[in-house]
């Protein structure tokens, strides 16, 4: 029997001021990052919103051969587009869709003028031209495939558009996630106590405002795939939480004359071999998607990988501690009363019952 | 355990898997051999599970919103607004001497010439009071008084018109069960230009015509005799026209009335008889499409041909039916779908909230037109410019690496569990195994359509599911160690591990209904879905298959030792 975890005594919560450091560092990196980049004039936005969210050119092209979409993908992202949509056209195979992104300083298509709306159209075609010049010349003006011999493509259309999810999908995101958080909320106070619904919920936040800060500071794509991924780590984190507060829960009532501070920490060392597996695998399987899983998906597997190791690392290092402390301002008696269920016979008989053989363990 | 029970756990779990995947590989008829054969099964494959627009393709369709069409027709209504609320004041220095509409070129106005030019400011009082004419400019010369609508009026007008329209579209694709369809401007945003692509459908046609359908439904009273006297109606547009003195004033339409029409979702069949005859309503119309509440397609007998609509109107639209039925008993009022009167009946009694548009229609077309009036009128008529086939959004070559990744990533979930569990590591693996293709088979069964966001729920399902089995496997190891023989440890493992799986699932499974109910039609519930779905399985799957295997491994072998775990 493998098992390298045992018998490990990390003192984890005597390190909480030097992990909540390390996590409001990060998010202020992150917020410094939002703030500023709106601030310097021309600089970039705070997120680097895809065309799902901010609409851009779409531009269709004709080839004569057509290269594959990672080809045409590569030439894009070698002129300097960035996150291109490259859908092909099934009924018409030689042809190709291309969504670039608005351009940077420019103005989303909602309220812009004629003029702006004609210039940034341009810009695009521009952009999506000399990335396909790679290819071979392009068939101009009138001339066709079949009259231009020596030309390799044609630009068929271009015109922009707006955004996919525009602000009322983001905010139905929004709302229903926070409802949702609600949910778990009353539930986990209903289960086990205000203080751990309280640690849990902050640990969500966390974890997704961490999230965010990472997307600002390193300027990943926020497209569509990316509110799939934070409803993933929200779900992930609130999952490790629990595991964690069940294992205080249990050993609460077994071992009355400890501290509720040294018993979340080996609470937190029991399940450490279950930690450590479970976000491992889970972790790695993303980290191969992240390497292998190609471009498009890159937003949405980076997003799970930071989330879902922070949803690890915030269950230790945010949900236990904002528990711990909100409990001893409650005071140690109210603690006993709600987390020790003294009268509730079977619970606690089978715990008593285990209690003697399960000290060897816990010690 | 007995064998019994075993056997009975066994057939159930046997019972489930064949069920999962049949859902899964097999077809929706009578199986052939065919079936049976490597394509056979793929092909079934990839019938059952309906894959979404960023994962398979489908549609992509760019049509435009006739906004010099919408911006005439508002000017028209508007002028006719007028006309009748200056016609409702009895001074005669406010009789109308002329009247002109320009609604061409960009240009859009109307006018309005009195007898006599000393009333201008009551005349256009009266106007402001009934019609909103927010957006017009009014100018006065002589004894006329203009409403202009200024480019930047007509451009605020345009962008409203196709967010409206989009909003309507989208309504009308959802309803119709179109799974995550994208909807986006395209072109400058007074251009009209609306991009659609949506998952493949079965009948693209149908989903066309649902889209572009009119479904203006007006009450309006019919200029008639009361009951017992049939309703008063003329053979050609000339005698209608005639009974009104030979001009038809503002306040009065003539209408077709066409008696045996069966409309499709397009509101014609290319086979509609001719109107037999014409009827004059009174306008502006008593309550209109804008107030409908809801709208149904019911049959008496259900055999074809012999639907109806019926429809409910919003509070206030039941009010101002009520009030007007309640005044008019035994007058006729006319149903008006599109500007023919689909039916014209008398009122027997004070009729509040609901009425019916009868008519002989095939369940199909009644549900359509249902479905169109329930989402209200578009703005205007709606041209296709536009149509493809397009690949998945997320381009085949991604969706190909990121299958291969996710595979590879399973894999090395898969060896990991046998190294270090393992001989219940084949327990949890086959629970995963089940795990997936129960999820799967679900997704079929609820005929539900997979997308990126749905694979992320289906993720994060398998991510719990390991999870469940690390926890259990953990804590018989953990009781192992306590001291505990076999058959106590793999108990206590399993219940203690329970209630921690318990708590998780819930917990998940609440919020993921919240979202499923809060997230709208989008990517949201597209998640919660298959999380939901994956979660209940895994209940199922990681502790009760899981179990089973335990148990009949301490049954077969009682004196065992040593747990492989």
């Amino acid at each position: 029997m493998l098992n390298p975890f045992d018998n490990i005594r990390f003192d984890w919560l005597r390190r909480r001021r030097i992990f909540i450091g390390i996590s409001i560092a990060i998010m202020v990196a992150g917020l410094i990052s939002a703030v500023g980049r709106e601030l310097v004039p021309g600089g970039t936005d705070s997120f680097n919103m895809g065309v799902d969210f901010k609409g851009g050119t779409i531009v269709t092209a004709k080839f004569r051969n057509r290269p594959s979409d990672d080809e045409i993908r590569d030439a894009l992202n070698n002129a300097g587009v960035a996150d291109p949509v490259i859908q092909s056209s099934t009924n018409k195979p030689d042809e190709v869709l291309i969504k670039i992104p608005l351009l940077e300083g420019e103005t989303a298509g909602g309220a812009a003028g004629e003029q702006d709306h004609t210039l940034q159209v341009q810009a695009g075609r521009e952009e999506v031209k000399s990335a396909l010049d790679t290819f071979g010349k392009a068939a101009e003006g009138d001339a066709t495939l079949d009259s231009a011999p020596d030309a390799a493509y044609k630009i068929i259309g271009t015109d922009s558009v707006g955004a996919i999810a525009g602000s009322q999908l983001r905010n139905q995101a929004v709302i229903a996630t926070l409802l949702g958080l609600v949910g778990i909320l009353v539930f986990i106070a209903f289960r086990y106590d205000w203080t751990y619904a309280a640690g849990a919920v902050i640990a969500v936040f966390h974890d997704v405002i961490m999230v965010l800060s990472f997307f600002s500071i390193f300027q990943w794509e926020v497209n569509l795939t990316v509110i799939a991924a934070v409803l993933t780590i929200v779900g992930f984190s609130v999952n490790d939480s629990i595991v964690i507060f069940d294992r205080v829960r249990e050993n609460v009532p077994l071992r009355r004359t400890d501290s509720l501070f040294e018993i979340t920490n080996d609470s937190i060392n029991q399940t450490l071999s279950r930690t450590v597996i479970t976000a491992g695998l889970v972790i790695l399987s993303v980290l191969a998607l992240v390497l292998f899983g190609g471009e498009v998906l890159r937003s949405f597997s980076l997003a799970l990988l930071v989330g879902l190791t922070l949803g690890c690392y915030s269950t230790i290092a945010i949900a236990s501690p904002i528990a711990i402390w909100w409990q001893s301002k409650l005071g140690d008696s109210k603690i006993k009363d709600v987390l020790a269920p003294a009268a509730k016979g079977e619970k606690l008989a089978s715990s008593s019952r285990r209690s003697v053989t399960r000290r060897p363990v816990t010690r | 355990m007995n064998r019994t029970g075993l056997w009975i756990r066994t057939g159930v779990i046997i019972a489930i898997t064949l069920i999962g995947v049949y859902l899964v590989f097999g077809p929706r008829r009578m199986p052939t051999s065919a079936d049976f054969t490597w394509e056979g099964i793929k092909a079934n494959l990839a019938e059952n599970i309906n894959l979404g627009l960023d994962l398979k393709g489908g549609s992509h369709l760019v049509m435009r919103v006739k906004l010099d069409d919408y911006l005439k027709t508002m000017t028209e209504n508007n002028a006719q607004a007028s006309l009748s609320a200056i016609g409702d004041h009895t001074d005669p220095k406010l009789t109308v001497a002329n009247s002109s509409i320009v609604a061409e070129n960009g240009n859009y106005s109307f006018s309005v010439t009195l007898a006599d030019g000393t009333n201008l400011d009551t005349v256009a009082e009266a106007v402001k009071k009934k019609v909103d004419l927010q957006n017009w400019n009014e100018t006065r010369s002589g004894s006329t008084i203009t409403w202009t609508l200024g480019a930047a009026a007509q451009n605020v007008l345009k962008v409203d018109a196709v967010s409206q329209a989009k909003k309507i579209i989208e309504s009308r694709i959802n309803t119709y069960g179109v799974k995550e369809p994208t909807l986006q401007n395209q072109g400058s945003p007074t251009s009209g230009q609306i991009l659609l692509q949506m998952p493949g459908v079965d009948d693209p046609e149908r989903v066309k015509a649902l889209i572009g359908a009119e479904s203006n439904l007006a009450l309006m009273k019919i200029v008639s005799a009361p009951n017992p006297s049939p309703v008063t109606t003329y053979p050609t547009i000339d005698a209608a026209k005639a009974s009104l003195g030979g001009t038809v004033p503002a306040n009065r339409k003539i209408l077709p009335y066409a008696e045996r029409d069966e409309p499709t979702a397009a509101g014609r069949t290319p086979d509609q008889k001719a109107p037999t005859s014409y009827v004059v309503v009174e306008y502006p119309a008593v309550v209109d499409g804008s107030e409908l509440r809801n709208a149904e397609a019911v049959s008496r007998t259900g055999a074809q041909g012999d639907y109806q609509i019926t429809f409910q109107f919003k509070p206030a639209g039941a009010q101002k039916f009520g009030e007007w039925t309640g005044k008019n008993i035994n007058n006729y009022m006319a149903v008006v779908l599109n500007d023919e009167v689909k039916s014209a009946a008398f009122i027997k009694s004070q009729i509040f909230d609901s009425g019916e548009i009868s008519g002989k229609f095939t369940k199909e077309s009644a549900e359509d037109l249902a479905l169109t009036l329930k989402s209200g009128a578009l703005p205007a008529k709606i041209i296709y410019q536009e149509e493809r086939t397009v690949g998945p959004s997320l381009g085949a070559d991604s969706i190909r690496s990121g299958v291969e990744a996710s595979l590879g990533g399973l894999a090395l979930v898969i060896v990991f569990m046998l190294f270090y569990y393992r001989g219940s590591g084949v327990n949890a693996v086959v629970a995963l195994v089940l795990n997936m293709l129960l999820t799967v088979a679900a997704l079929v069964l609820i005929r539900s359509t997979l997308t990126l966001p749905g694979i992320a729920g289906l993720i994060l399902g398998i991510g719990m599911a390991v999870d469940s089995n690390v926890l259990i496997f953990e804590r018989i190891r953990e009781e192992l160690k306590a001291g505990f023989d076999i058959p106590t440890s793999i108990d206590l493992g399993f219940d203690r591990a329970f209630v921690t799986i318990i708590d998780t699932h819930i917990t998940t499974i609440i919020s993921s209904v919240i979202l499923y109910m809060a997230g709208g039609a989008g990517p949201i519930r597209g998640f919660a879905v298959t999380l939901i779905l994956g979660l209940l399985i895994n209940l199922f799957t990681a502790v009760f298959v899981s179990r089973t295997i335990f148990n009949w491994e301490l049954s077969l072998r009682p004196k065992m030792d040593r747990l492989s775990i």
